[in-house]
């Protein structure tokens, strides 16, 4: 199924609107603008709103998403995204609202955004939150700025930042945004932190260590409370990249560990829907002793009554306008109070047994290179298929096929030919053992058949080095 | 547990599979010392039926913008958005989709991304446009690091009648670069270009202003931009996408990098996010920007198709020294924008700015008909205009409220040397009746003092 662009369904004249006629003096353009101020011509499309629909309904239909099928994509927690909580955040009461209209005004909202500090705190073990960031690696910005602020505060210059090898890139990325060096500490043979090249690393040069806990090859980072006693007798802090918290919800949390700052994915562990890349929302939790630091505003609770404090001096300042992303925190807050306390051990316990289920299934089938208890996902390696000339690009390709999303391949890039393999709890045992048999099968499968996979697309691969060395990004006439 | 569904039956089953005993097994590499013992200390769980009572009556503790009538904008506008919008963003298969990794089954949004891309670009008259940062805020700051990538300088300026939050979020971008911001001050509410015409040096990496303005005056972007490139740097404007409806596009007056908050275009207000900042540059900048970008390309029958290109820029690849951190972005919101644009359309878009203007215009003229309230600048505007009250803006706001409406954002709040100043905003939704009723309540709050 082609669908042409809007532009090329375009035809003058046709609108797609029906605007209020003008109650007021319907003064001469020029007389209120003056003419050098004006465009000539606006190169707009014309369409009529059923085209608009049909379109738009179109597109839509070639995607893939979560509410039409398994989504195991590594890192990503691709669980469902409840509908209720979609309802919620469509109350007039909570979108119809300017965001400086006086607090008076807005008390439901501010005890909202209050309420799910509270609760990501206790659920992190941090002493506050700032909802500001509006995705993970805002989050990490966010927190990577107050470090620094933190050490400058105590008169202290540090330049280093360290990150384990099988980190997300946005981790490195962040680092280097704030002016740090980042440096890369290696993995051991069973998939963590090498505790002897980290000792070997860390000085008094040394801001903080950002690590993700289940890392991102699944595994608990076993020595973590050795790696805390490392870096803070160092003076360093440890940043905790909350992408994998799912694991952990209710089990144990980052703050016991030893985290100084922790930054959740409302978009991942609390199941608000992705939208196809965003929006999504970071809060950032921190210790105590970096409180002060946080962003403005923060909500405060005074005498029964919610304000926002902006007279905060240590603040690094905001990182975005307004509070945040406001309409995704409404979904994770219905998600919390949803779940409760029990629930929500019960989203950890079932993330992680659907994994190790998947793994074991899996492990006789394709190489897996840390063969241990893991948590929320796990990873296995393409090797012995890459024997045969398949390439992991290839498996995932296929999968399609089956009426499967891929798993996150290629990452991390500690392991050859990785397949990063997510299940999530919203997932039956039906759904993960009729995946397990299409990858079983793919296993086999020779490179003659994989390689025109996938077969049943509206466009078979394209040709990704073409659309990078010669750049269409936009329609021309 | 509703969104579980593994009954006890599986899990046994499971772990059987597994070979583990029970499922606390499957946390034995947690050591000891950290595992909680109590529950987490959040309230219990509410059912359907009583999480969407709850959630009712805190709605209900806010007043919505339906309920009073406003006349405050400052970066958040309520325009009217047009119900395909919610209609298409309320397809699960759009808003329940990852990032569009794999493109063979996500080119619904791939191919609406590059719309967006496109549409950007004929609304802003620039070459380029990326699928889209966190905000205008963001967006800009991101420009001011570009600008910053590209000339190698590490002085910038930033015009004082930006947007205050803007220019804060800048400075907490900057402090981790060696980058010095600067301020340009104002004259009459615009950006002083004869400071700006002393001051400029080559060492500034660019020169930053929002137009129309935080005060809503249109300004001088043309010379602005000529005075920039004569020293070498890069003219960044931050726009309102509504006014582009009839005001000069950035590509038109030089601008080599435009941005701006695209919550007007289709996105709800919904008390400051989610919003949509849009980038959009010239194409010999295209390797310096931040953000993901979507090309068209074929498959290998020829078709046409949609990818994520030039991923090379981007965190997931470059790492330490991709353009950016983003991952993920707007994309819900930038389908907001994509839809709105199409359906609007050509003669939509220049309706909905003509509307503001002279709604704006009429509002304007007739507050200042009242006793005591006077012009604070003498320059033209678009849908937002300053007025300096005859007593403090607040207890006039306080008197407005009395009568649902919520009145013009406070200057003072920004600008302590503007202290009875009012920002009023008015778009294509105040009625001539509702606009009435404002002056109505402005009059009346004067002569309760």
């Amino acid at each position: 199924m082609k669908e042409r662009l809007v532009f090329e369904i375009s035809r003058k004249g046709r609108v797609g609107v029906s605007l209020p006629r003008c109650d007021v003096p319907q003064d001469e353009l020029e007389r209120l603008i003056p003419r050098r101020h004006l465009r000539k011509n606006l190169p707009l499309p014309e369409l009529s709103e059923p085209e608009v629909v049909r379109h738009f309904t179109r597109l839509s239909q070639l995607n893939y998403a979560v509410d039409t099928g398994f989504y195991p994509l590594g890192s990503c927690t691709m669980k469902y995204n409840p509908k209720v909580n979609e309802e919620i955040a469509s109350l007039p009461g909570l979108t119809r609202l300017h965001p400086y209209q006086p607090e008076e005004l807005c008390q439901g909202a501010l005890r909202l955004m209050y309420e799910l500090g509270e609760y990501l705190a206790q659920i992190g073990g941090m002493d506050a939150v700032c909802l500001q960031p509006a995705a993970g690696a805002h989050g990490e910005l966010t927190g990577m700025l107050i470090i620094r602020a933190y050490f400058e505060h105590k008169g202290q210059r540090r330049h280093k930042v360290i990150i384990p090898d099988s980190a997300h890139g946005t981790n490195p990325a962040s680092a280097a945004l704030c002016g740090y060096q980042a440096i890369e500490v290696k993995s051991d043979e069973r998939g963590c932190v090498d505790v002897d090249d980290l000792k070997r690393l860390v000085d008094e040069d040394v801001a903080a260590i950002m690590l993700t806990n289940p890392n991102t090859l699944g595994l608990f980072e076993e020595n973590i409370l050795e790696i805390a006693d490392i870096v803070h007798r160092a003076g360093g802090l440890l940043y905790c990249d909350g992408a994998n918290l799912n694991a952990l919800l209710g089990v144990a949390r980052p703050g016991d560990m030893g985290f100084d700052l922790l930054h959740f994915n409302l978009h991942k562990t609390f199941s608000t829907p992705h939208g196809g890349g965003g929006p999504g929302s970071g809060p950032l939790g921190v210790k105590r002793a970096l409180a002060p630091f946080l962003p403005v505003p923060v909500v405060v609770k005074q005498e029964g009554r919610y304000l926002l404090d902006y007279n905060r001096p240590l603040s690094i300042g905001k990182v975005r306008s307004f509070y945040g992303n406001f309409g995704v925190m409404v979904k994770a807050y219905a998600y919390l109070l949803s779940l409760g306390p029990e629930g929500l051990r019960r989203v950890a316990e079932n993330a992680v047994l659907n994994a190790n289920y998947l793994m074991k299934r899996l492990k006789d089938h394709y190489h897996l290179p840390y063969d241990r208890i893991c948590k929320h996902e796990f990873v296995l390696s393409g090797a012995k298929q890459k024997k045969r000339g398949v390439r992991v690009l290839d498996i995932a390709k296929r999968l399609i096929d089956y009426g499967f999303h891929p798993p996150t391949i290629y990452f991390p890039l500690i392991v050859n030919e990785a397949l990063m393999i997510e299940p999530t709890e919203t997932e039956s045992r039906q759904t993960l053992d009729r995946f397990a048999e299409a990858q079983i099968k793919i296993a086999q499968e020779d490179v003659e058949s994989l390689r025109p996979a996938p077969h049943h697309t509206p466009v078979g691969r394209l040709d990704e080095v073409t659309a990078a060395r010669k750049p269409n990004l936009r329609w021309n006439q | 547990m509703r969104y579980i569904p593994n009954t006890d039956e599986d899990r046994r089953e499971m772990l059987q599979t597994i070979g583990l005993a029970g499922v606390e097994e499957l946390f034995s590499d947690v050591p000891l010392q950290v595992k909680l013992e109590a529950p987490l200390k959040l309230p219990s769980a509410l059912s359907e039926q009583e999480l969407v009572e709850h959630a009712r009556r805190l709605s209900a503790e806010n007043v919505n913008i339906d309920e009073y009538v406003c006349f405050r904008g400052a970066g958040a506008y309520d325009h009217f958005i047009p119900s395909v919008v919610r209609h298409i963003l309320s397809r699960a298969e759009f808003y329940t989709s990852y990032t569009p990794y794999q493109p063979e089954i996500s080119q619904g949004t791939l191919q609406a991304i590059y719309e967006y891309q496109s549409l950007i670009c004929q609304l802003t008259e620039m070459e380029v446009s990326n699928a889209s940062m966190y905000d205008g805020a963001s967006a800009l700051a991101e420009a001011v690091l570009m600008s910053h990538r590209v000339t190698g300088r590490d002085k910038v300026f930033l015009s004082r009648a930006l947007h205050p939050e803007y220019r804060q979020v800048v400075r907490t971008y900057l402090q981790g670069m060696p980058v010095k911001a600067a301020e340009i001050p104002c004259a009459s509410g615009l950006t002083d270009i004869d400071w700006l015409k002393r001051k400029l040096d080559d060492q500034v990496a660019s020169v930053v202003v929002q137009h129309p303005n935080f005060f809503g005056l249109l300004e001088e972007a043309d010379e602005i931009s000529q005075i920039a490139h004569q020293v070498g740097a890069l003219f960044v404007v931050s726009v309102d996408p509504i006014s582009l409806g009839i005001l000069q596009p950035p590509g038109a007056y030089g601008a080599d990098i435009a941005v701006g908050e695209g919550q007007a275009l289709g996105g709800e207000i919904c008390f400051g996010g989610p919003y949509l900042g849009f980038f959009a540059t010239r194409e010999q900048f295209l390797r310096n920007m931040p953000g993901r970008l979507v090309g068209a390309t074929v498959d290998s029958e020829g078709r046409r198709g949609f990818v994520l290109t030039l991923q090379t820029r981007e965190q997931h690849i470059r790492r330490a020294k991709a353009t950016s951190n983003i991952c993920s972005n707007e994309s819900l919101n930038a389908l907001a924008a994509t839809v709105y644009l199409t359906t609007v359309g050509k003669e939509g878009l220049r309706e909905v700015a003509l509307l503001c203007l002279r709604k704006a215009h009429y509002a304007w003229r007739e507050v200042l008909k009242l006793s005591g309230f006077s012009s604070l600048f003498p320059g033209a505007f678009f849908k937002e205009f300053t007025v300096s009250c005859p007593s403090s803006p607040e207890r006039i706001n306080q008197s407005l409220l009395k009568r649902k409406i919520i009145g013009g954002l406070e200057l003072k709040r920004f600008y302590p040397e503007y202290p009875n100043g009012l920002l009023v905003c008015v778009t294509e939704k105040r009625t001539k009746e509702q606009i009435d009723g404002f002056v109505k309540a402005l009059k009346e709050s004067g002569e309760q003092q």
